[in-house]
């Protein structure tokens, strides 16, 4: 029996109630206003108050509205027949495509048992040498890229998308532009990747709150296939749209603020999503990568705060290319050990020469006079940003490390560098 | 006794309100009833009138109002007993592998398993008899329980003075048989089990009394044990940006401290790192007794995705835990990851409770929790004059690696060692990232007191002679400056940072730092002379190469005294 009420109480922001008995915590309804229908979710119930926010907004909504209960929670539809199909920020089809009805799966709720993860072990190779040699991704790992509007951090996902050895892509964007939409659906159909792809798309143009619904939607999905054995990679760009959208639920239902206007369980809310990457103890695994607008280039900011310490590391893309500093990978030495013995060496050594680079070079703003050990170090700098960091450089990881010892060799003496000496024995380029 | 009932009238998010009849317990456990059938455990944590707000620990989707609710008349509490060692529970103490095996890959909700083992039987030795005088905390006996000899004590809620009507002899029992018989000042007589229970909330007291921390715990992590040691029964906090290292200082700690027991409470953190440690432990051994690593740990783990309420609970199951075992006499390390996830987790609840926010909206009451669980720490002598210790290690994430929030500030007025991680010095890949100027600790280290002060004065000095350059430039700056400045890069490349993946230099024992440290002091000391300061540069990484190489070698094996050999002549050659 699905109820239906006739009078909206009260309509705040995007949330609405209606009184109402018998409803159950996040249960879906479906709101019919002259412009359409909407769906809604209860957020909170008092007594027989209980509040709905509408996703598509509460725009034009009317206090004599019909309210319909559907007696369950979020749901989508599961099978092989999403593979290939594009839908909106609440599962419905965007691509003209027939409505899927059959297995459906509750969205969100469940919780991974700890004891049934594994220790992540596959390299996911990139063939970007910032991300391969010094920040490497790792199957089933979380991490977001930092960066602020007018950098390439889409371009990047998708070149990581396409280049990822990976069985299903899962893209959900939030906020998203629609040219950026577009970008993504032809650079997977290029690649022909769009059959074992799948997109969830809340764009910029729609109400900010159906865009709440897109992590969940992408990574229920993703645990589906997961445990199928299926190695699942999931996009999300941007989390920072999403943790605005939450701002202003949690604002129109009066919640205390903590920081800048964002709810106290901003970090609960981003963790929830993000650790939804595991790698499944006898089956497939789920790797999230997300974009994390920096508002202001501030990485202070409550969401890249929250995040960073929540994620397995992070990209900081500035300037179009991946920095080292900040630019961490937390699950890559459980991969690069096995890759190269030099690998771990070349990853740290090199990153230290280049932060005394980056010291000269402001000594060298200042106006100092350069010693021979400074003038080492800015030749080192230029060729390490030119042949390792620009994100032109398509290598793998080998080619790369081979790079890296060449460029050390040309610059200095093997004892300037700090490496153990049996690594510079074996590996040091010999003077032709 | 009739259980308290009630029906739910408000929902949101993880709070319930609930309408009761009769009377309900600040903080006890209650539980909600979802289709009728499965029991969400709660916590009462406000009364008005009828109407008592609870915090629930799962997922309440799906919850109506009018569902029934029902008060258990108890304080959230933990089974303490023999079989606690290598487990891995949650939050509320539910064994996470055997719900695992039960229930596959997700945790369901609503389930309550026994946290011990209730069909393994132990090796029950008496160590009373009939006729003895016991009261809470003494011993009954003891059970082999992997590597150590547990304990089984009187339950720490008998107070007064309890006289041994009947006790077991020696022989395999569960741990829920009856083996004492006791009878109090009045008469009562009471059975006695090798488990029982203590609400978690509650500091175990059922010692004589609290001593001064002394002893020194060796972490053989060199940064921390020369220059900012932490003493067996003291109190140390970590904080740093995210990052910055803070786990992986927490793990390397738990592999190779110097103590008895090991508790990790990964509190609202990242389940991989939970994960490591769970896969990796059984694998390692342990040095000082040549079992697994796992043996001599207990792993508490609310991840990021698990329930919030559950959270804020699983330090104290942690804590509790700890000074059960400190109860026996051992030496007990709590390492906590984080302590900014409990106090959020306090924040969110204090939030859904409209209770009037502090700084940063997080509760009045913060810094006076804070301080409680940092007290629950101690050196303790015990009833039978015997010593046990419970250290705690906590990590704090302040927003934005801003030491000035609440969280970090209230922690530093309560604990007796400050390691500060600093980003730029992880930035720099410089490992552990732990700033050397910044930290400070209020106990004192196994190296010579003199030694250390000599070391920090260069390191005191070589930045200063740092910062200055950057204004006046290498020419600027004198020769003899410019030595202090290479001392202090030379100090800190070779005995302050460290491979934590090395199996060699990710520990260093007491004995080898304090060998070490004087032949470093050594260089230190030395007078140097150089024509200019490209040579002295050059010397001086020449012999940065030789003591890293030594890093790296078995302590006292034959390519360490080779090696040092080298050094030495090296040093002669620069005279």
């Amino acid at each position: 029996m699905k109820k239906i009420y006739n009078r909206i109480e009260s309509i705040v922001g995007n949330v609405v109630s209606v009184n109402a008995k018998d409803i159950m915590y996040k249960e879906l309804a479906e709101v019919t206003s002259a412009h359409g229908k909407s769906l809604s979710q209860v957020i909170r119930m008092d007594g027989e108050n209980v509040s709905l926010q509408i996703f598509s907004g509460s725009r034009g909504v009317s206090t004599g509205d019909k309210v319909r209960f559907l007696g369950h929670r979020m749901q989508v539809s599961f099978s092989e027949n999403l593979l290939g199909r594009i839908f909106n920020g609440i599962g419905e089809p965007m691509d003209n495509g027939p409505e899927l009805n059959e297995n459906f799966i509750e969205v969100g709720g469940t919780i991974v048992n700890p004891a049934k993860r594994i220790i992540p072990s596959k390299m996911i190779r990139t063939n970007i040498p910032m991300i391969d040699v010094f920040n490497t991704l790792v199957e089933s790992q979380k991490i977001p890229i930092f960066s602020v509007s007018g950098e390439p951090y889409n371009e990047l996902l998708a070149r990581i998308a396409l280049q990822a050895e990976v069985d299903i892509i899962i893209l959900g964007g939030i906020g998203l532009k629609y040219d950026q939409y577009l970008y993504f659906r032809s650079q997977l159909e290029q690649g022909g990747a769009l059959s074992r792809s799948v997109f969830f798309v809340h764009t910029a143009s729609d109400s900010i709150v159906e865009g709440l619904m897109v992590p969940d939607m992408c990574l229920s999905v993703a645990e589906g296939f997961a445990l199928k054995n299926k190695r699942v990679l999931v996009l999300l760009t941007d989390m920072t749209n999403f943790a605005d959208a939450l701002k202003q639920i949690a604002i129109t239902m009066e919640q205390v603020p903590s920081n800048r206007g964002y709810p106290g369980d901003l970090y609960t809310q981003l963790a929830q999503r993000y650790e939804k990457a595991v790698d499944f103890e006898g089956s497939g695994s789920i790797t999230v990568i997300s974009v994390t607008n920096m508002p202001g280039d501030d990485v202070t900011h409550p969401v890249p705060d929250n995040t960073g310490y929540i994620t397995e590391g992070q990209f900081y893309l500035r300037n179009k290319r991946i920095e080292p500093f900040g630019s961490l990978s937390r699950l890559k030495q459980l991969v690069n050990k096995k890759s190269r013995e030099d690998h771990r060496a070349i990853m740290d050594g090199m990153i230290q020469l280049y932060a005394q680079f980056k010291e000269t070079l402001e000594k060298k703003a200042m106006g100092f006079r350069m010693s021979a050990w400074n003038n080492k170090l800015l030749k080192y700098g230029e060729m390490f940003e030119s042949r390792l960091m620009s994100l032109s450089v398509n290598i793998p990881l080998e080619k790369a490390l081979d790079t890296g010892w060449e460029i050390l060799a040309e610059c200095f003496d093997p004892m300037e560098t700090s490496f153990r000496s049996d690594l510079i024995n074996k590996f040091w380029p010999k003077k032709p | 006794m009739n259980k308290t009932q009630g029906v739910v009238r408000f929902i949101s998010g993880n709070m319930i309100s609930v309408e009761f009849d009769g009377d309900v317990l600040q903080n006890e456990v209650g539980y909600a009833f979802l289709e009728g059938k499965t029991r969400l455990k709660s916590e009462v944590v406000r009364v008005r009138k009828n109407i008592a707000d609870l915090q629930v620990y799962e997922e309440t989707s799906g919850l109506k109002v009018g569902d029934k609710v029902e008060f258990s008349g108890e304080l959230l509490s933990v089974e303490l007993g023999p079989g606690l060692l290598s487990q891995i529970y949650d939050g509320l103490q539910n064994p996470l592998v055997h719900i695992a095996d039960e229930y596959g890959f997700f945790l369901p909700r609503g389930v309550f398993k026994n946290a011990l083992d209730m069909k393994k039987t132990w090796e029950f030795n008496p160590l009373c008899k009939a006729g003895d005088v016991v009261t809470g905390g003494d011993f009954l006996g003891r059970v082999p329980e992997g590597i150590f000899d547990h304990k089984v004590m009187v339950p720490f809620y008998l107070k007064g003075k309890y006289k041994i009507e009947k006790i077991v002899p020696k022989g395999k029992y569960k741990v829920n048989d009856k083996i004492a018989k006791v009878k109090d000042e009045d008469g009562n007589e009471l059975d006695l089990t090798m488990m029982f229970e203590w609400p978690v909330k509650l500091p175990v007291k059922a010692y004589k009394e609290k001593l001064a921390p002394s002893e020194t715990l060796v972490t053989k992590i060199r940064l921390i044990d020369t220059f900012s040691p932490v003493n067996k029964g003291g109190t140390y906090c970590i904080p740093g940006p995210f990052g910055a290292g803070k786990t992986v200082l927490q793990q390397i700690t738990s592999r190779h401290a110097e103590v008895d027991i090991v508790i990790i409470a990964a509190c609202g953190e990242r389940a991989g790192e939970v994960v490591e440690t769970l896969r990796e432990f059984p694998k390692l051994t342990d040095p000082r007794t040549g079992k697994s690593l796992m043996e001599r740990t207990v792993i508490i783990c609310n991840t990021s995705s698990m329930p919030v309420a559950a959270r804020e609970s699983s330090v104290y199951t942690a804590i509790t835990i700890a000074e059960y075992y400190r109860q026996m006499g051992l030496n007990v390390l709590l390492l906590a990851d984080s302590t900014s996830r409990w106090a959020q987790a306090m924040r969110e609840l204090s939030g859904r409770l409209e209770e009037i926010p502090g700084e940063e909206a997080y509760p009045a009451y913060l810094e006076s929790r804070i301080a409680e669980f940092y007290e629950r720490a101690g050196s303790v002598k015990l009833n039978n004059n015997e010593n046990g210790t419970l250290t705690i290690g906590g990590t704090v994430s302040p927003a934005g690696g801003n030491f000035e929030e609440p969280v970090t500030q209230s922690t530093l007025k309560v604990v007796g060692a400050f390691h500060g991680l600093s980003r730029d010095r992880a930035n720099a890949r410089k490992f552990p990232s732990v700033d050397p100027l910044e930290s400070w600790s209020k106990y004192k280290s196994f190296v010579d007191e003199g030694l250390v002060a000599y070391a920090k004065n260069i390191l005191f000095r070589g930045n200063e002679v740092k910062q200055m350059m950057t204004v006046v430039g290498e020419e600027g700056t004198s020769i003899d400056d410019f030595i202090i400045y290479l001392k202090s890069e030379f100090l800190d490349d070779v005995y302050i940072q460290q491979n934590g993946f090395d199996p060699v230099d990710a520990s260093t024992t007491a004995d080898r730092q304090k060998y070490m440290f004087a032949k470093v002091v050594d260089v230190l000391k030395k007078k140097f002379s150089f024509e200019d300061k490209e040579k002295a540069r050059v010397s001086f990484y020449e012999l940065r190469q030789l003591f890293i190489d030594w890093n790296y070698m078995p302590f006292n094996s034959d390519e360490f005294i080779k090696k040092e050999k080298e050094i030495n002549t090296k040093l002669e050659e620069k005279k």
